[in-house]
């Protein structure tokens, strides 16, 4: 990813190159790039201040001051009173560029295409309401068309989270019985990680998500695609997996179109494979890694809502094939 | 020489001997047990509160460590995830609860009598009830975490995942009966400094004329006594919703989710001054000590803690600028929030300018003090940051606030702390704390701070959030993590060192001496450590910087009776005499009625009816500690 020159000089220094897919000093949106300008403009005045201050103390602890007392108070006085004075400025100027950049962050906040994500204990369910054809509903990855601001609706189904992609915007909390909306825009494709910023229980720390930026066209190519009922099983391995999934309680919870798995509680998996990570980030879209993940999900994820469900080892090579293959 | 003590003898009476004779037999602590248990000597309690809150920092220090080693590499597995959610919430709890607040409180509790020059702090009794109380809260909290009991929500303990539903268990219950007992024993620590500053200064003391550190603890319980009842409205409620079933939190049935954490951070935000202000008033006691001239802007530092005080209360939405409030509500608080900037600002000039106009002496405690100047006021500078909305969505829960945070705790109130304590130790306890080993712990403390908690901001910034037990590899935060963790290290070393020296100057450090650093306030104008009876006879104040005055020698008044526990009351603005009020003796039935309430708070953990039940104890504990026992104390 890009790294884009910083001004300040004190978390430049500190911190090298400080680009990153999942940082807030890397801003690929005109969001987080309006925070980004107000972070560099506060640290350095405030770091100018701090390093005045220190000054002052260190001239006040070596000279020797030969004033009278009724002299020393005066100018004492004036000191602190020009001081005081210039505290009120400074303070009502970063007050007022904090008020002109919520308001350009909050201006133009049209936006066609609206994502619903809702946060649960310790994954994202996204979903696009549909225009023509079903609502598509994924998981751990919201796809968006680069340089379009989308609407992102935000709701929460169990606790309180928070939705954080500093490299677009600030975070939002997802609040149980409240409706919170964020404009997220990326200014160029790409894949920026968010993660879970409110603590919400055991796997605060395993709740990430990604969010690809692509061009408009590759974005409306896969969203027709992700339109489609699950592909029918290539191959005999495939199709014992696909069986597999049904008769065993997946289905329960995982909901994967054309299938007869309709369950709610769990991610849909109708085109798991088309997304980069499995598990909220923790593990990439392999093949071995469904496979480890269906063995054993309690000791990647531990707490984790997924139960282990008892398969023979041909069984669960047949599932991850199977699911390895939902694009 | 009279052998026996008159009835309704006064202290004008006696020559010094047989005074300091008469005092200690009325105003002594009996040995032994009985003695331990019973005592309600302000100093004997505000010892043991000291040094229990610092047992819980040291407690908190170790888990802090633990943290440490697990967030010291990616997808560490030291810790559990359960038992890292533990971990951080029982630091974060026992650091706010048992150590910060308390150990201020303390402080007072011991040195503020003292410095109005009287003989106890106004109701000794609930003093003592009060200890117990914060004691049995302390080892609720700590043996439920022994048992793998602790809480894991999270030290503000945001609802849902802290009610009934996401909370199973019996974990949030016992988080939520320690605030219980913590709070009443602020509470009732906040009253007692109220009354004993306002009406037992020694004659003269008007109120230009008080210790600054004295003002700082009276502002401060003000806002205790304002602030408290928020966070005991929101854990009683919050016990409800989990013990029988009421719906205050839950949105399903009405409730309100965000109304927990209104509740809370109006209580948590003036949290943060009800521990940073008494540190603003140790600094500005100790301060002119070590740079030998009077502090510079008396008036300004009493209005700016006392506007601090007020400003306090209008802050706490902005624990709350992610949660998606109205824009104009956020705008107020960022503008309230910013505005706090002003009185903390005065606070820093005078000082500066205090030094400005001094001759400074490097001894430990004003090396604690130049150590709070660097760290705090960056602390403060990250607090700007925090207070502008905007700003804030990028920084809310992540290591930046975690940095910031403990900038303005440890900075601004630790420091401050570790330094009177290098101040008042030999007025403790009779002896130094080491200068040589006094340095070093300065200067390892305030160097690993800074190695330890600044990285974190860089962290924050690169999205690193808080309270994650762990992170991926490819995140990059690897190599400032293990710095981190290196650094908390040696800081843990500072801390170590601090302790053992505390503990070898208590029995063998230099004899102090009753005033070893030339110090200006009453405090100082009685032996060290003091008797029992705090003073022969009170002082008269006619200056704010009493010892400085006259060459030192205090005029006296006179006119309590030495047969029975007796001080002095005087009027709220000028300190003139008004009365005599008698002081109580030493009673068990404060501990009985700590222990009484304590059956009631924890049997409400298991069943509502211990309300009922428990009552019965708690009344007949009251009883005891009201009945008239015929002594002398009683006449009046």
């Amino acid at each position: 990813m890009r790294t884009r020159p910083l001004p300040s000089l004190a978390l430049l220094l500190l911190c090298g190159g400080c680009a990153g897919w999942q940082s807030a000093l890397d801003p690929q949106g005109p969001s987080a790039q309006a925070l980004g300008q107000l972070l560099h403009g506060f640290v350095l005045v405030l770091a100018a201040i701090w390093l005045a201050v220190l000054v002052v103390l260190a001239v006040a602890l070596r000279r020797r001051s030969r004033a009278t007392p009724q002299a020393a108070d005066r100018h004492a006085g004036i000191a602190v009173g020009t001081a005081c004075v210039a505290t009120v400025l400074v303070i009502t100027g970063l007050t007022l560029a904090s008020y002109v950049t919520t308001r350009v962050i909050s201006a133009g906040a049209e936006a066609p295409l609206v994502v619903r994500v809702r946060a649960l204990q310790w994954w994202w369910e996204v979903t696009y309401p549909g225009e023509a054809g079903p609502d598509v509903v994924t998981a751990n990855e919201i796809r968006i068309p680069a340089g379009r601001p989308v609407r992102i609706e935000l709701s929460a189904a169990d606790v309180i989270h928070s939705f954080w992609v500093p490299n677009l915007a600030g975070k939002q909390d997802l609040i149980p019985g409240r409706d919170n909306v964020l404009t997220l825009t990326a200014r160029r494709p790409g894949q920026y990680r968010g993660q879970c910023a409110e603590f919400c229980g055991m796997q605060h720390a395993h709740m990430a998500f990604m969010v690809i930026a692509e061009p408009p066209e590759a974005f409306a190519a896969w969203r027709a695609a992700q339109q489609a009922d699950s592909a029918a099983p290539a191959g005999a391995e495939e199709a014992f997996g696909r069986q597999v999934f049904e008769q065993k309680p997946c289905g329960a919870c995982h909901t994967v179109r054309g299938t007869e798995a309709r369950g709610t509680n769990g991610p849909d998996l109708t085109h798991l494979a088309s997304r980069a990570t499995l598990a909220a980030g923790m593990l990439p879209m392999t093949r071995g890694a469904l496979a480890a993940w269906i063995a054993d999900p309690q000791t990647i994820k531990p707490g984790n809502n997924m139960p282990m469900v008892p398969l023979t080892p041909a069984e669960l090579q047949a599932v991850s094939a199977w699911l390895a293959t939902l694009r | 020489m009279s052998a026996r003590i008159q009835d309704d003898q006064r202290d004008t009476d006696l020559a010094d001997a047989p005074l300091d004779a008469a005092l200690r037999r009325v105003w002594d602590t009996p040995r032994g047990v009985w003695g331990a248990l019973a005592t309600v000597d302000h100093k004997v309690i505000g010892r043991r509160y000291i040094a229990t809150a610092f047992v819980f920092l040291a407690f908190g220090g170790v888990l802090a460590l633990l943290m440490r080693w697990q967030l010291a590499r990616p997808e560490s597995r030291v810790l559990t995830p359960d038992l890292y959610n533990q971990i951080f919430t029982v630091h974060g709890t026992s650091m706010m609860f048992l150590f910060a607040v308390p150990v201020m409180e303390a402080m007072a509790v011991y040195l503020v009598p003292l410095m109005v020059g009287t003989r106890n702090i106004a109701f000794p009794r609930l003093n003592a009830f009060s200890y117990w109380m914060y004691l049995v809260g302390g080892i609720l909290l700590w043996g439920a975490f022994l048992v793998d009991m602790g809480p894991d929500i999270g030290w503000f303990a945001y609802v849902p995942l802290a009610g009934p539903q996401y909370g199973a268990g019996k974990r949030v219950d016992i988080w939520a009966q320690m605030i219980t007992f913590t709070e009443i024993s602020a509470l009732a620590v906040a009253v007692e400094i109220v009354v004993t500053v306002l009406k037992q200064r020694a004659p003269g003391m008007s109120l230009d004329r008080i210790p600054l550190f004295v003002w700082a603890m009276l502002v401060t319980s003000f806002i205790i006594i304002m602030a408290m009842p928020a966070v005991m409205v929101a854990s009683t409620a919050l016990i409800l919703d989990r013990l029988v079933g009421t719906h205050f939190f839950n949105p399903a049935e009405g409730g309100d989710v965000l109304l927990w954490q209104h509740l809370f951070w109006f209580f948590g935000h003036p949290e943060v001054y009800i521990i940073f202000l008494p540190a603003v008033g140790m600094i500005s006691s100790i301060l002119p000590t070590f740079v030998r001239r009077p502090i510079f802007g008396y008036l300004p530092l009493v209005l700016a803690m006392v506007s601090v005080g007020i400003l306090s209360f209008g802050l706490w939405v902005h624990h709350m600028f992610t949660t998606g409030l109205p824009r104009l509500g956020e705008s107020f608080f960022t503008a309230s929030s910013m505005a706090i900037a002003l009185p903390s600002g005065i606070q820093i000039f005078c000082w500066l300018a205090t030094i400005w106009y001094g001759r400074p002496v490097y001894r430990t405690p004003f090396l604690f003090i130049l150590a709070f100047f660097f760290t705090f006021i960056m602390g403060g500078m990250t607090g700007v940051m925090v207070a502008s909305v905007p700003l804030d969505t990028q920084l809310h829960d992540s290591y930046f606030v975690v940095a910031h945070f403990h900038y303005v705790l440890v900075g601004g109130a630790v420091f401050p702390l570790l330094g009177g304590v290098y101040y008042w130790f030999p007025k403790f306890t009779g002896r130094m704390m080491s200068e040589r080993v006094g340095k070093w712990v300065a200067g390892l403390l305030f160097a690993a701070f800074n190695f330890t908690f600044f990285p974190m901001h860089v962290l924050g910034l690169l999205g690193m959030p808080r309270r994650v037990y762990t992170y991926q590899l490819d995140m990059g935060w690897g190599g400032l993590n293990l710095f981190v963790s290196l650094s908390a290290v040696v800081l843990a070393a500072g801390f170590l060192l601090f302790f053992y020296d505390a503990v070898r100057s208590a029995r063998h450090g230099e004899p102090a001496g009753d005033n070893p650093w030339g110090a200006a306030t009453l405090e100082w104008a009685t032996a060290s450590p003091p008797p029992s009876y705090n003073f022969a006879r009170l002082p008269v104040v006619r200056s704010a910087n009493p010892l400085w005055e006259d060459d030192g020698v205090l005029p006296v008044a006179g006119g309590l009776r030495v047969d029975r526990r007796e001080l002095l009351v005087t009027t709220v603005g000028g300190a003139l005499p008004e009365a005599r009020e008698s002081s109580p003796r030493p009673t068990i039935w404060p501990l009985w009625s700590a222990l009484a309430t304590t059956a009631l708070l924890l049997g409400s953990i298991l069943t509502p009816w211990a309300v009922v039940w428990g009552a019965v104890p708690v009344t007949i504990a009251l009883i005891g500690w009201f009945w008239p026992g015929g002594r002398k104390e009683e006449e009046s």
